[in-house]
């Protein structure tokens, strides 16, 4: 009885010991086949169709195209490798732009067929309709339609996620914005991160580092929302005005609170670092003659190089994946970043504001797992680079 | 080797040390540790105006009728109170979850896994677990609980979730309380007779207890304060009644300060709340620091002692 | 001529009153070995000549230490200025994680030496002076931690050298060793009494009879014995010492 308890627990530890292990497993399973179903879509909306004029020879258009023409910023197929043709664009909307309601039917019964006949009439004519609605047979051209590519996705510089007919998932503006924003981030912590390490480890007396500690940890300890928050009613009415913005929301005020939000990590283990630098070291520099801060920037930081760098990258992970303080305070433009005042947007914001209103399964919910997707991955390589720098370190010091 | 050919007095040559360098360098030592000084000041500011800023807009709002009233008139009076409640649970849910398996987890990875590649791999991906961003926990809850499990939006999809989220935490202050019990201990009752795991149970387990406890409390307060994993498991924008059963969704602190002070319908008339939210989250944040400090201060006491 | 002198000299940590009321005079040039049991305050004492224990928080001295005559915890006394002039060297090497070159250029830099040709003769002096020049001098940009343990230690003494002190301390530069290395660094010790006075901690009574001039016998904080170190190995004049040189204790 006795050896079966043990046995039994001896099951339940090992199988608990490898939880964490089923988690990232599971997490990777989920993510993926959430975020991969985004490729089995189509660029154009589920059901419907982009029916063209037979004399319009274009045959492909992709969903930047797509979108820029039925937005009129494209106003003339030759712009996009058709014929010299001014574009008219038809949604189903325009119905009764064109028909009557009684021509039109009750139930829209005839719209079909009406619809078909203005195409078919209009050279320069695009029409964004059910493809139910079609009549089979139309004397019609319609623009092929096939799946999301990576490409268009990972290198895509627009992100339009409920753009219709057409949604745009170009991911590379979430990108840039979750790093410039992290990028400026550590900028900022760096030299504060490092300059309080130090002080914590080799100036301050240990009643000024018992007063320090607490004040790092409760900084670690402030939910991300209240950074938010913080940041919302302080910071941004404070860089609208000192930097004359038309919105304070931006970049720079998210990378400031994210710059606050990082500095526990780095101060943490650099500071765990630099403690760890042997005493023989110090009292061998010292005797040499050199000052306490040549002592410091000669000796300690450079043997406690790969600590201090572990806590730089973790710091640019947690800013990476930090969600909600980003989410209240960068303004969210899906754009491109250019300078740090102008708003942007960051992957976990994204991620955060979008997916309660995107309809489960659909192409925009699967582009936001594959968001985390990237995200994860993101993250995952930070951690194996930490991991590297401290095992090559571990090795070092053996 | 001789030794003695290629001697030569090194004092015939000796260095002329530039004057007042001496000086220079002190100086320069002096700036430095300044600046740092300075920074490091700076920071505590930091904290302190984020602290002293929220407290001061918040002491007012708070009252027990703020604390112990649901929301009413779309949200713009009332109180907090299924919100406290929704935090409660939602701590009380992933401790659940989390205490047992991260508990049991590092003294596996202490006690029974056998030295080498088992560890160091589970070390890599509790790791990897804890720099998982938070958003990408609530993408998981999502997809694994609420959807593919069918909890739907629900405190036991809010708790898993948090609890997983918190996990990395709990096992790896476990693992370190418990590598800092000497061997020497388990030794000694080990060969008294007692099996292992009546040693792990009686032995190393409360000796360790202390220092787990800290780490258990330091991951609650990372919890209560946690809302991404929430946004799309449990969180509710309004429930003002509170819920009965795991299945419910419900409010909590940080969810509620997120929409208060993003998506209010009526700023003027939100702030208040939306400070007063502010501040019974920090205070949270100070109880639960309070308490790990205390916990700590009497551990080391109790070290001294031995 | 003495060179270093000091005068009833106390020195508690906290509330441990760890050197008791030690009187000494150290001639120039000679080299003086502190011998005694573990935690009788030698390397304490050792440490008072170049300040080493000032780090130490609630420690306290009482009485004085004059080198060259002039009291090195007077006031005006700066700290950096006392260490370049007393070098040191530890227990176990603990060369910089820097390259053999930076590592003996180190004392010079942090003094304000810039000029390279300077730095590079002087690195080339020093490590012939520690008897490591041949071994390292096709290698003086490899990192000191390729060196084994006695080359470290070598390498220790020349990067302490290099500044060229007047005093050297060493604080037991030899038990970290194989008994090769320490009889490298022994005949070095011989070598370097020219150049400067030389202090040494040991451990080991047959290293203090074969490289010191005078013996001082340290016991429980307080300084037993000092004179030539020929009269304390063949006829010391305290019983204690006479226990401690025969083995019979520590």
């Amino acid at each position: 009885m006795k050896r079966f308890l043990e046995k039994a627990v001896k099951w339940l530890l090992t199988a608990s010991g490898f939880v964490t292990s089923a988690v990232i497993l599971l997490i990777i399973g989920f993510l993926f086949t959430e975020g991969a179903g985004l490729f089995r879509e189509h660029v154009i909306e589920e059901g419907y169709v982009l029916a063209l004029n037979r004399e319009n020879p274009v045959k492909r258009m992709n969903a930047a195209q797509i979108k820029a023409v039925f937005d009129e910023d494209v106003t003339n197929w030759k712009e996009i490798g058709g014929p010299d043709l001014p574009i008219v664009t038809f949604r189903l909307e325009d119905a009764d732009r064109y028909f009557s309601e009684e021509a039109l039917g009750k139930q829209y019964e005839n719209a079909g067929a009406l619809i078909a006949g203005l195409v078919a009439d209009n050279p320069g004519m695009v029409a964004f309709v059910p493809e139910s609605m079609i009549p089979e047979g139309a004397d019609l051209n319609f623009i092929e339609d096939r799946t999301i590519s990576p490409g268009e996705v990972f290198a895509g510089a627009e992100w339009f996620p409920t753009a219709t007919p057409a949604p745009l998932f170009g991911m590379w503006p979430l990108l840039a914005g979750t790093l410039w924003v992290s990028l400026f981030a550590i900028l900022f912590a760096l030299p504060f991160g490092i300059s309080i390490a130090v002080y914590m480890a080799e100036v301050a007396s240990e009643r000024v580092r018992g007063f320090l500690k607490p004040v790092i940890e409760l900084l670690n300890g402030i939910p991300s929302v209240v950074y938010g928050f913080f940041g919302l009613i302080v910071i941004v009415p404070l860089l609208q005005q000192v930097f004359g913005l038309p919105v304070g929301e931006s970049g720079l005020a998210g990378s400031i609170v994210l710059a606050i939000m990082a500095l526990p990590t780095i101060v943490t283990v650099a500071e765990d670092a630099m403690r760890n630098c042997p005493r023989s070291l110090r009292e061998a520099s010292l005797a040499l003659g050199a000052t306490k801060w040549q002592t410091v920037s000669r000796v300690v930081i450079p043997s406690s190089m790969s600590g201090i760098a572990s806590g730089v990258v973790l710091g640019i992970g947690r800013a990476v994946g930090e969600t909600m303080a980003v989410l209240m305070v960068t303004g969210n433009a899906a754009v491109v970043p250019t300078s740090i005042l102008e708003p942007l947007r960051t992957i976990p914001a994204t991620i955060a504001a979008e997916l309660g209103e995107a309809p489960a399964g659909g192409a925009h919910y699967q582009s936001l797992f594959l968001l985390g997707v990237i995200l994860f991955f993101i993250t995952f390589f930070i951690n194996l680079c930490v991991e590297f720098i401290s095992s090559r370190n571990r090795a070092k010091n053996r | 080797m001789d030794t003695t050919s290629n001697r030569q007095t090194s004092a015939g040559n000796a260095p002329s040390y530039p004057a007042g360098y001496s000086v220079r360098k002190r100086r320069s030592q002096k700036m430095a540790f300044t600046i740092f000084r300075i920074l490091s000041l700076f920071i505590v500011l930091v904290l302190f105006a984020i602290l002293g800023f929220i407290i001061y807009k918040g002491a007012g709002v708070i009252s027990w009728d703020f604390l112990t009233k649901a929301p009413s008139d779309g949200m713009t009076s009332g109180g907090i109170f299924p919100a406290i409640v929704g935090t409660l649970l939602l701590m009380l849910g992933s401790a659940i979850v989390a205490f047992p398996i991260g508990i049991m987890s590092g003294v596996y990875m202490n006690e029974y896994a056998s030295r080498g590649w088992v560890v160091k791999f589970i070390r890599l991906m509790t790791n990897n677990l804890s720099g998982v961003p938070s958003i990408v926990f609530g993408l998981f809850g999502m997809a694994l609980f609420v959807k593919y499990l069918g909890f739907g939006d629900s405190i036991l999809a809010g708790s898993l979730t948090l609890g997983l989220l918190s996990l990395p935490l709990v096992i790896r202050t476990t693992e370190e309380a418990l590598k800092d019990i000497p061997d020497g201990i388990r030794e000694g009752s080990l060969a008294l007779g007692a099996t292992k795991l009546q040693t792990i149970w009686k032995v190393v387990l409360p000796m360790g207890m202390p220092r787990i406890i800290t780490g258990l409390i330091l991951s609650l307060g990372r919890v209560s304060g946690e809302t991404a994993p929430i946004l799309f498991t449990c969180a509710a924008y309004f429930f003002p009644q509170l819920p009965t059963s795991i299945f419910d969704q419900c409010m909590a602190l940080p969810y509620h300060l997120y929409v208060i002070s993003t998506s209010g319908t009526d700023i003027e008339a939100q702030q208040p709340i939306a400070y007063g939210t502010a501040l019974v989250l920090i205070i949270i944040v100070l109880i639960i620091n309070l308490l790990a400090g205390l916990m700590r201060k009497h551990f080391e006491k109790r070290l001294k002692i031995k | 001529m003495e060179k270093i002198e000091a005068k009833d000299v106390n020195f508690y940590y906290g509330d441990f009153h760890a050197l008791k009321g030690i009187s000494m005079e150290i001639p120039q040039n000679k080299v003086v070995a502190f011998i005694g049991p573990s935690g009788c305050g030698k390397s304490t004492f050792l440490r008072l000549f170049n300040r080493m224990n000032d780090l130490v928080p609630g420690s306290r001295l009482e009485g004085q230490i004059l080198i060259d005559g002039q009291d090195i915890y007077g006031p005006g006394v700066q700290v950096d200025e006392l260490r370049k002039n007393v070098g040191m060297v530890f227990q176990r090497p603990n060369p910089f994680p820097k390259s053999i070159f930076d590592n003996i250029a180190y004392g010079l830099r942090v003094n304000g030496i810039k000029d390279k040709e300077f730095i590079a003769h002087r690195v080339e002096e020093s490590l012939k002076g520690a008897a490591l020049w041949d071994e390292v001098k096709d290698k003086l940009n490899a990192s000191a931690y390729a060196l084994s343990g006695g080359q470290q230690q070598r390498l220790c003494i020349a990067r302490a050298m290099a500044v060229s002190p007047s005093v050297l301390l060493m604080d037991e530069p030899a038990s970290a060793l194989d008994p090769i290395s320490t009889a490298k660094v022994e005949e070095l010790i011989c070598e370097l009494r020219n150049e400067v006075t030389i202090v040494i901690v040991t451990h080991n009574m047959q290293q203090a009879s074969r490289v010191s001039d005078r013996t001082a016998f340290f016991y429980m904080g307080e300084m037993v014995e000092y004179d030539d170190t020929k009269v304390i190995f063949t006829n010391p004049h305290k019983e204690a010492t006479q226990n401690y040189i025969t083995g019979r204790f520590g």
